[in-house]
C-alpha cells in the first residue's frame, strides 16, 4: 500500500459497495439483488497509476462509476482530496467534478453526433461556467492529444475510433482533472492504434502529472502503464500490490490463472506454456459463491474457502491478496 | 501436399455505397488445405471477415463479388441461393463473434441442432436429437442431455459459443470459419473455446480458418497465416516465420506494438489505416512505412515467394534483414 | 447524406413541389383568388354551376366561385394544421424528454396520463370536450370562441401531443445511456442542460417526422369536426378546407360533381404529400443508417 503518511493519498475508497435491484423473473416474489462490487478499498496517490483489472462481472466498470459518483454506492466511502463525496453539496460536487473525469470504452458512443469536436471539447468548460472564449484551450488541447487544430470543425463521424479515443482524451483534460478514470480506454481500438493512445496516456502523465484509474480486462495493455494493479473477481478485490510484484509473483490463484489464460504473441513459448485451465465460467453475481467466491474454480478450494470468506492479507512480496491458499 | 478444401483466387469485393464505391477486397489468393488450422490475421478495414462473407454468400446486394472461390470443386461466386444453401452448413459453416446473436432465443438448444442436421441429413426427429445431444458433449457441454432442453439465454456467454460450434460442425463440414469466435469473451473462457476448436477440427477433420487480430491467438493454436491489410493478403508464412522472421513491414508492426514484457514504450505503427473509399496508388501501407520508397506507390505489389513465405513487398529482402 | 436519403424518395420531393405550390397560391391568396370569399359570381342564375371559364371549379349554393373559396379554405386549414401541430409537438417534446430522462416513478406516471388521454376515442373526446371548455368562460381569453379557429387550434394541441411524447420518450431512453450523456453529467452538467444541449438535437429527426403527422392528423381532424358540422364556423362566411368537404355531403345526392371533387381531391392530395414528406423525412433521419465514418 502506499506510503499514506507523508502525503494524503488523493483518491481514497473505502468498504464500497454497490448493489442492483432487478425486477425478479417469472414473477417470483425474490427480488434479484446484483452484487456488482462487495466492500472494495483501495488508494490512488498523486501521478499515480492504479490499474484495475478483471473480467466481466468483476465490477470494476462499477467501481469506475462509484469514483466518479455517476452511480451512487450503495454504503462506503469514497474521498477525494480528503473530502467524503457522500457529504459534500451539490455546490461543491460540481466544483470537484473538475478535478476528476473519464474517458470511456466505446469511441462510437462517447461524443455526441450532433456537435462538433471543438463543442465536444469545450463543453466542459461550457458547463463549468469557465469565462472566456474556449477557442485556444481547445486548439491547445487538440495538438496535445495529437491531432490538428482545424480538427475542431468537423463532426466525430469524420475521424476513426483511435482518434475520437484522443478527442476524448482532449476533453477529459479540459478542466486539468488531478484524477482521470480510464475505463476501457482502447479495448475497442485496432491492436496497432492501441500502443499509440496508451504511449499518449503515459505522456499526459509525465507532462501533467494526474493520477489514473486504469480500468481494463487487457492484462497486458495494464503491465505497460500501472504502478500498482487490483484484481477484481465477481466483485471483489482478490489481489492488490505493486505492478511488477503482482505479475511476476501473483500469490492469488485467480490472477495466476488469469495471466496463464492470457495468450502470448511467441508460438514457440506460448504452445510449451503449462497453461491453468479453469473450469466453467464466471459465476453470476447474483448469486456470489459463499466464503470465497473464486471457489467454485479454484483448483485449491478446499471446506474451508466455502465457509470463510477470506480477507486481503499481506504477502512476503509486497502485495495483498484475499485467499487461504496463496501462492508461493 | 493435399489438395486445397477452399480455394479462393482473385477475389474482389466491392461495395456501392451512397459515397461511392468501397473496395473491401481487391484481389486476393487463398487456399485453406485440409485439416489445417489456417490464421487470416488483420485490423479493421483489412477486409478478413469480409472476404469469407463473400465465400459464404452472406453479403447484401450492394456487394459486387468478382473472382473465383473454389470449395471441394464447387464454385461459390456467382451461385444460386439453392446452391449455396446446400453448401452452407454441410460442406462450410461460419461462427461469429457473438454468441448471443447467433442463437435464435425462443427455441430450444436442441431443436436448434437438430434443425441443423435435418436440413442436410435424411434423419428422424428422434435421430436427430439423440445427434444433438451428442455433438452438445463433444464441445464440452456436461449433462448434455438436461441442457439440450434449455434455452439461449439459460447458458453463459462461452457456453454458448460451444453450442454454435456444435451447430457449425453438425454436419462435419469440410471447412469452419470462425470470425473472432473469442474476441467477446472472457479471457479465461478464451482459452477454453480455443480447445474446443481444436478438439473438433483433430476430431473431424475440419479445416478452420480463424479470423482474429488477436496474434497471441495465432500463436497459440494456428500453423499457417495469411496477412491482409487494406482489402489484400500482405504476408502468407508458416508459424514459426511469421513470429521470428516477417517479411513484410506491416506485419513487423504489427508485432512490435504489441504489449510486451519487458519494454518500456509500446511501438505504435504511425498514422492511419486508409480510407477503402479512396484506395491509394500503389502499396497502401507506403503512407505508414518505414520502409517506403518511391517504387512502391506505382504499381499494386503482389505476393511473391521470399524464402519458405509470401510477402506483398517490393523491399522484402530488406524487412528481413532489418531488425 | 440525409438529405441525399430524401431526395431518394421520388415522391416525397414531388410532394415537397406540390404542398410549396399549394403554401405559395395560398399565401399569396389576394392575388390568386379571383373572387372574395363571399363574392358572387356572376348576377342570379348564379348557383351550382360546373366548372366554366369565369369559375374554374364551379359555384356553391348561393354562387360563390369554389376555386377561391377553396383557395381561403385550405389557408385556414393549413394554419389549424400547422399551428396545432407545432403546440402539440412542442408540448408532446418537453413532456416526453422529461418522463424519460428523469425515469422511474415521474416517468410512470407521466406515462399513465399519456395512456389516459390516448385511451379516448378521439372523436368522441372533441365533441364532449369541445362543448365543456366552451362552457367554461375563464378559458375564453385563450381559447376563443367556441367557434373559433383558435378554438380548434387549441383543443387539437390538449389532444394531439401524445404520439410525440411518446416517441421523444422512447428516443431519450435510447440515448440516455450513450456514453457522450455520461460525459455530459460527468462534468456537472445539469438535466435541463443534457436534455437542451443533447437529447433534443439528437431526436430531431423523429420530432420532424412526428411534426409531419401531427399536421396531417389536425387537417383530417379538422374536415372531420366540419363534415359532421362541428366546425370553425366564423360568421363572415369565413370557411375552411373542411367546411367545403362538409358540403360534398349534399352535392353528391344531387349530382353537383365539382362541389364534392374538388375539395375531397385537394383533402387527399395534401394528406398524401404531407404523409410521404413524412415518410421520407423518416428513413432520411434514421439514425441506424448514419453510422458512417
Amino acid at each position: 500500500m502506499t506510503d499514506s503518511s507523508k502525503n494524503p493519498p488523493l483518491l481514497s475508497v473505502q468498504g464500497l459497495v454497490k448493489e442492483f435491484h432487478m425486477r425478479s423473473q417469472r414473477g417470483g416474489r425474490r427480488k434479484r439483488v446484483v452484487q456488482a462490487v462487495t466492500n472494495v478499498s483501495f488508494e490512488v496517490a498523486r501521478g499515480e497509476t492504479l490499474g484495475l483489472v478483471g473480467e466481466s462481472g468483476s465490477g470494476k466498470t462499477t467501481v469506475g462509476r462509484c469514483v466518479l459518483r455517476l452511480i451512487e454506492p450503495t454504503s462506503g466511502t469514497v474521498t477525494f482530496e480528503g473530502r467524503d463525496l457522500a457529504h459534500v453539496d451539490v455546490e461543491e460536487m460540481r466544483n470537484l467534478r473538475r478535478k476528476m473525469q473519464i474517458v470511456f470504452q466505446d469511441p462510437y458512443a462517447s461524443l455526441d453526433p450532433k456537435m462538433t469536436v471543438g463543442a465536444s471539447i469545450a463543453e466542459p468548460l461550457v458547463v463549468q461556467g469557465v469565462p472566456g472564449n474556449h477557442e485556444e484551450k481547445v486548439v491547445s488541447l487538440l495538438e496535445l492529444v495529437g491531432l490538428a487544430a482545424d480538427h475542431a470543425r468537423r463532426f466525430p463521424h469524420e475521424f476513426s475510433g483511435g482518434q475520437r479515443q484522443r478527442i476524448g482524451v482532449a476533453r477529459a483534460l479540459a478542466l486539468d482533472p488531478a484524477l482521470i478514470v480510464l475505463d476501457e480506454p482502447v479495448s475497442a481500438l485496432d491492436v496497432s492504434i492501441q500502443a499509440g493512445v496508451v504511449n499518449l496516456f503515459a505522456d499526459l502523465q509525465a507532462r501533467l502529472g494526474m493520477s489514473y484509474v486504469f480500468i481494463a480486462h487487457d492484462l497486458s495493455v495494464v503491465r505497460h502503464i500501472a504502478d500498482r494493479v487490483a484484481v477484481m473477481y465477481l466483485g471483489k478485490i482478490m489481489e492488490i500490490g505493486p505492478a511488477e510484484q503482482v505479475y511476476e509473483h501473483p500469490t492469488h490463484p485467480y490472477t495466476k490463472a488469469l495471466l496463464s489464460a492470457v495468450p502470448v504473441p511467441n508460438p514457440r513459448v506460448e504452445r510449451q506454456r503449462s497453461r491453468i485451465m479453469l473450469e466453467g465460467d464466471v459465476p453470476s453475481p447474483v448469486n456470489p459463491p459463499s466464503g470465497c467466491r473464486f471457489r467454485t474454480r479454484c483448483w485449491k478450494a478446499t471446506e474451508l474457502c466455502a465457509t470463510v470468506e477470506p480477507v486481503l492479507e499481506m504477502r512476503a512480496t509486497g502485495q495483498l491478496s484475499a485467499c487461504h491458499h496463496p501462492e508461493a | 501436399m493435399s489438395a486445397p478444401v477452399l480455394e479462393i483466387r482473385d477475389l474482389t469485393v466491392t461495395f456501392t455505397t451512397p459515397l461511392g464505391p468501397l473496395a473491401a477486397v481487391r484481389g486476393i489468393d487463398l487456399d485453406v488445405r485440409a485439416g489445417e488450422m489456417l490464421a487470416v490475421v488483420g485490423e479493421s478495414g483489412s477486409g478478413k471477415s469480409v472476404s469469407f462473407l463473400a465465400a459464404m454468400g452472406l453479403l447484401p446486394k450492394t456487394a459486387t463479388i468478382t473472382g473465383s472461390v473454389l470449395l471441394d470443386g464447387r464454385q461459390l461466386v456467382g451461385a444460386s441461393s439453392k446452391e449455396l444453401r446446400a453448401v452452407r452448413g454441410q460442406l462450410m459453416s461460419m461462427i461469429f463473434q457473438d454468441p448471443l446473436s447467433a442463437l435464435n432465443p425462443v427455441h430450444r438448444v436442441g431443436d436448434q441442432i437438430a434443425e441443423m442436421l435435418q436440413a442436410h441429413q435424411k434423419l428422424s426427429d428422434k435421430a436427430a436429437k439423440a445427434r444433438s445431444v451428442d455433438l452438445l458433449e463433444i464441445v464440452g457441454i456436461p449433462q448434455s442431455g438436461d441442457r439440450a432442453l434449455q434455452y439461449p439465454h439459460e447458458f453463459s456467454g462461452g457456453m454458448r459459443q460451444r453450442v454454435v460450434i456444435a451447430i457449425a460442425i453438425a454436419n462435419s463440414p469440410k471447412v469452419l470459419i470462425a470470425d473472432e469466435p473469442t474476441t467477446a469473451l472472457d479471457v479465461t473462457v478464451q482459452a477454453q473455446i480455443l480447445e474446443v476448436i481444436q478438439k473438433v477440427q483433430k476430431q473431424f477433420g475440419t479445416a478452420v480458418v480463424l479470423i482474429t487480430h488477436d496474434l497471441g491467438v495465432v500463436a497459440r493454436v494456428c500453423e499457417r497465416v495469411n496477412v491482409m491489410y487494406a482489402g489484400r493478403v500482405v504476408e502468407r508464412a508458416e508459424i514459426g516465420d511469421i513470429f521470428d522472421a516477417p517479411s513484410h513491414p506491416y506485419t513487423r508492426g504489427l508485432l512490435a506494438s504489441l504489449p510486451q514484457a519487458g519494454v518500456e514504450r509500446l511501438s505504435p505503427i504511425a498514422g492511419f489505416p486508409p480510407n477503402m473509399l479512396r484506395p491509394p496508388a500503389g502499396c497502401a501501407f507506403r503512407a505508414r512505412c518505414p520502409h517506403a520508397v518511391a517504387e512502391c506507390g506505382e504499381t499494386l505489389p503482389t505476393l511473391r515467394q521470399i524464402g519458405a513465405s509470401h510477402s506483398a513487398c517490393i523491399r522484402a529482402e530488406e524487412v528481413l534483414t532489418s531488425s | 447524406m440525409a438529405y441525399d436519403r430524401f431526395v431518394s424518395h421520388r415522391a416525397a420531393v414531388v410532394s415537397v413541389f406540390i404542398m410549396a405550390t399549394l403554401v405559395i397560391f395560398v399565401a399569396l391568396s389576394p392575388f390568386t383568388a379571383r373572387y372574395g370569399v363571399n363574392e358572387s359570381v356572376q348576377a342570379p342564375p348564379n348557383y351550382f354551376l360546373s366548372p366554366r371559364a369565369n369559375a374554374w371549379l364551379g359555384t356553391d349554393d348561393i354562387g360563390r366561385d369554389l376555386y377561391s373559396r377553396l383557395i381561403y379554405g385550405v389557408r385556414v386549414s393549413l394554419i389549424i394544421g400547422i399551428f396545432s401541430g407545432l403546440i402539440s409537438v412542442a408540448i408532446g417534446c418537453l413532456i416526453g424528454s422529461v418522463a424519460g430522462f428523469r425515469g422511474g416513478r415521474f416517468d410512470d406516471v407521466v406515462m399513465r396520463v399519456t395512456d389516459l388521454f390516448l385511451a379516448f376515442p378521439f372523436l368522441v373526446t372533441l365533441l364532449v370536450m369541445r362543448n365543456m371548455i366552451g362552457g367554461i368562460s375563464w378559458l375564453k381569453p385563450i381559447t376563443g370562441e367556441l367557434n373559433s379557429v383558435r378554438f380548434i387550434i387549441v383543443l387539437f394541441a390538449i389532444f394531439g401531443w401524445m404520439g410525440v411524447a411518446r416517441i421523444v420518450r422512447g428516443q431519450v431512453l435510447a440515448l440516455k445511456e450513450r456514453e457522450f450523456i455520461e460525459a455530459a453529467r460527468a462534468v456537472g452538467a445539469s438535466r435541463w442542460y443534457i436534455v437542451r444541449r443533447h437529447l433534443l438535437p439528437n431526436s430531431i429527426g423523429p420530432i420532424m417526422v412526428a411534426l409531419t403527422f401531427s399536421v396531417v392528423s389536425a387537417i383530417i381532424s379538422e374536415s372531420t369536426l366540419a363534415f359532421f358540422g362541428y366546425g370553425p364556423q366564423a360568421g363572415d362566411g369565413a370557411t375552411s378546407l373542411g367546411i367545403l368537404v362538409g358540403q360534398a355531403k349534399g352535392a353528391v345526392n344531387t349530382g353537383f360533381w365539382h362541389l364534392a371533387l374538388f375539395p375531397c381531391l385537394t383533402l387527399v392530395v395534401i394528406a398524401l404529400c404531407i404523409n410521404f414528406i413524412g415518410d421520407a423525412l423518416r428513413d432520411a433521419t434514421d439514425p441506424r443508417l448514419q453510422r458512417d465514418a
